[in-house]
């Protein structure tokens, strides 16, 4: 209970230090505005705020400074201080290449990019030529284990610590390299959801389009059978069906996959589906469609000529948001053990079987730190794409507040 | 009829017919498994008489659809079955009081209300704490403090639910051992401990389900804040604080309310993964074991139940934002 008593003294602090800001502030411009009408709170947040970086700043300079064994405490908030830091200047040095190569529209996109979303583009690109060039960039196979290496080998890379120059960031449980297994795992993860939401995106857009253009009882039955499925939570209903495919598969670690594939493509579509159909019926009521339509042009050709291109927007930004779910659907489903199978590499598999080297964050913070690295490369791909969706959206809607 | 009360009625009977329809999916999705649940239960060297015997037991030599009823009447009258990995285990021992532990609804009997208070403690700290922060990003749009937050529950939703879990088990049970990192939880414990174990749980699902409720409570309030009735409110000369509480909150309300329900309908999900990263003993572990193992009753049992919850909590959304609309609470 003595930690809420510092939190609250330290706040109560906070609002005294911010009535003497303001005062000072008042006493020192001769009642400027900007002092003299400045609510208690505002001045309160401006102490707190900073207090906190203050705070932040001696923990980083304790986490530089202190002998071994306390340091350890620091470790994991040492290396989210520098890689935010790190983040942020590539982001900010990737925005300025941004603005002075390329295109005139290019330019311009750059020059109204806010950090969030530069880094996200940054991170994307990265991504997508880890999976890409995997092959070429880890230094060993996905399955290999290097003969005469030994397991659990904690990351770090230096020999007093327990670490192997030759495994920057160790191995695991059965000898197999990590840092190879995490690059594989961006062209398995990624590649395998990318390939989902392509397909959830094929019949989901196809459909809805079908059931917006036709209408009458093909957008009935449709429609009525996407709020069925939508009723059932769809983690809770993929894990269902995974249960009757993997009865299905057998023993078939590759057509368990496949299924997996199949089946979160079918339930994601329905809010695919919802969407298509949604800005279909918009764009079908305009009078080119009805031009079409009396020009005798066949479905094929309003689908894919007049209704699509007038749909792209919304179509695109609704991809990296469900890119983002089906990406977390699928790393969620092989951290509970029932997603994409040994022996592929997959972050979220690795997660669940390094999970628990975290007990020892307090006196070996590398070990701990095996297991994060998988998780964080998940959720660095989810925010990447979701500060570019967010961004994008708040471009198109023209939401200037 | 008062309108309300007839639109009510529908909304109930309609998410009723929803119940029976997911059901009715669950069931024939179950039933899509090759061969049947006799041949899973006695393995692949089982002798056509055993297995026979076991359909006779089960039930399994009727058709379908009165299969079908029979499993639905009994879900109704709470009977849920018989677990299979419990059956096995009561057939080895072979005694009354295993036959009873077989039984589904034994099970998750005591899983469902953990589960119930885990969503209760989350939801207890989750809703306060993002409409208190919506209504201060809201009253300082544009600001520092704004674009943090915004920036933090962003990152926070999209990230993983096990990365959200061991990251604050890393900081708040290893590195500083403030709470419990496992919440072995059972039944006769106290009140205290049993919150100090769901803690850490529910603060990973509280920072999955703000984001949302967060950026709708700021959007909604801002939204409103360009009406002329706020720029009176502001012309008389109330503070920006007051004008948001007093006059802004109250008609926000109803897509909040709204927004609150259907994250809360989200957490059944969030729930799962959660439970397996803190071993906590609810409905999603039980579910996700029995995935594994593939004890059909109880993974339809739970599946049922977790669609009912959702359904129950999205048609919760949608009566209470039909009720926090006065026009029609007070029809002419």
């Amino acid at each position: 209970m003595s930690l809420w008593m510092q939190i609250v003294v330290v706040l109560l602090l906070c609002l005294a230090g911010g009535w003497a800001f303001r005062f000072a502030g008042i006493k020192a411009t001769d009642g400027k505005p900007f002092y003299r009408d400045m609510p208690l709170s505002v001045a309160f947040g401006y102490v707190l705020g900073a207090v906190l970086l203050v705070w932040i700043v001696w923990s980083y300079y304790l986490s530089r400074t202190l002998p071994a064994p306390e340091v350890n405490k620091y470790f994991f908030f040492r290396i989210a201080i520098e890689g935010f830091i790190i983040f942020a200047l590539f982001a900010w040095l990737f925005r300025l290449l941004g603005r002075s190569v390329g295109t005139s529209t290019t330019k311009k996109l750059f020059r109204q990019m806010p950090l969030t979303a530069s880094f996200g583009i940054l991170m994307i690109l990265i991504y997508a030529f880890l999976a890409i060039f995997a092959g070429l960039l880890a230094p060993y196979g996905q399955e290999q284990i290097v003969p005469g290496v030994a397991a659990n080998i904690p990351p770090g890379g230096n020999p007093a610590m327990g670490g192997n120059r030759d495994f920057p960031l160790g191995t695991d449980q059965i000898g197999r390299d990590i840092l190879s297994r995490l690059i594989y795992g961006a062209q398995n993860t990624v590649g395998i959801a990318f390939a989902t939401t392509c397909l959830a995106f094929f019949i989901g857009g196809s459909l809805g389009f079908l059931a917006a253009t036709l209408g009458g009882w093909l957008d009935q039955v449709l429609s009525r059978g996407v709020d069925v499925l939508m009723a059932i939570p769809s983690l809770i209903f993929a894990l269902l069906l995974m249960t009757i495919a993997s009865a299905w598969a057998g023993s078939e670690k590759g057509l368990l996959t496949f299924y997996m594939v199949i089946i979160i493509a079918v339930i994601d579509s329905t809010r695919v589906f919802r969407l298509a159909r949604a800005v279909g019926a918009n764009i079908v009521v305009m009078d080119y469609i009805e031009a079409a339509k009396l020009r005798g042009e066949g479905l094929g050709y309003l689908i894919f000529k007049e209704i699509l291109p007038n749909a792209t927007a919304p179509l695109l930004a609704e991809f990296g948001l469900r890119f983002c779910f089906v990406f977390l659907t699928i790393a969620s489903l092989s951290f509970l053990g029932v997603g994409i199978q040994p022996p592929l590499a997959d972050w979220g598999t690795m997660v669940r079987d390094l999970a628990q080297f975290i007990n020892f964050a307090a006196f070996a913070p590398q070990v701990a730190s095996a297991p994060l690295l998988a998780a964080g490369a998940i959720a660095l791909l989810t925010v990447a794409v979701n500060f570019v969706v967010d961004w994008m959206l708040h471009r198109s809607s023209g939401l200037k507040e | 009829m008062n309108p309300v009360f007839k639109i009510i009625l529908q909304r109930l009977a309609l998410g009723l017919l929803t119940l029976f329809i997911v059901s009715v999916v669950i069931f024939t999705a179950v039933n899509m498994l090759p061969g049947d649940f006799a041949e899973a239960i006695l393995g692949q060297g089982a002798t056509p008489e055993a297995v026979a015997a076991i359909r006779r037991d089960l039930g399994l030599d009727q058709d379908p659809v009165t299969r079908y009823f029979q499993w639905l009447a009994g879900a109704v009258q709470g009977d849920l079955g018989n677990s299979f990995a419990q059956a096995n285990f009561a057939s080895f021992v072979g005694t009354e009081g295993s036959a009873n532990m077989a039984s589904v609804a034994n099970q998750i009997g005591p899983r469902f209300w953990n589960t119930m208070f885990l969503a209760g403690v989350t939801a207890l700290i989750a809703v306060p704490f993002a409409v208190i922060l919506g209504i201060l990003a809201a009253l300082y749009r544009n600001s520092a403090f704004d674009k943090f937050a915004n920036m933090f529950t962003l990152t926070s939703i999209s990230s993983p639910e096990f990365f959200l879990a061991y990251i604050l088990i890393l900081f708040l049970a290893v590195l500083n051992p403030m709470l419990p990192s496992l919440s072995n939880i059972y039944a006769d414990m106290g009140l205290g401990e049993r919150l100090e174990k769901t803690l850490l749980p529910a603060l990973t699902l509280t920072l999955v389900v703000t984001a949302h409720m967060m950026r709708m409570t700021r959007a909604a309030i801002i939204n409103l804040l360009a009406s002329p009735y706020i720029e009176m409110a502001r012309l008389k000369g109330i503070s920006p604080l007051r004008v948001i509480v007093k006059h802004a909150l109250p008609n926000a309300l109803a897509p909040i309310i709204n927004v609150i329900a259907l994250n809360l309908a989200y957490l059944i999900t969030g729930v799962v993964v959660v439970e397996v990263v803190f071993v906590y003993p609810g409905i999603g572990q039980l579910f996700v074991d029995s995935v594994k193992i593939r004890d059909i009753p109880v993974v339809q049992a739970c599946c049922l139940i977790f669609a009912g919850a959702y359904i129950l909590l999205n048609l919760t959304a949608d009566i209470m934002s039909i009720l926090s609309n006065p026009r029609l609470r007070h029809p002419k």
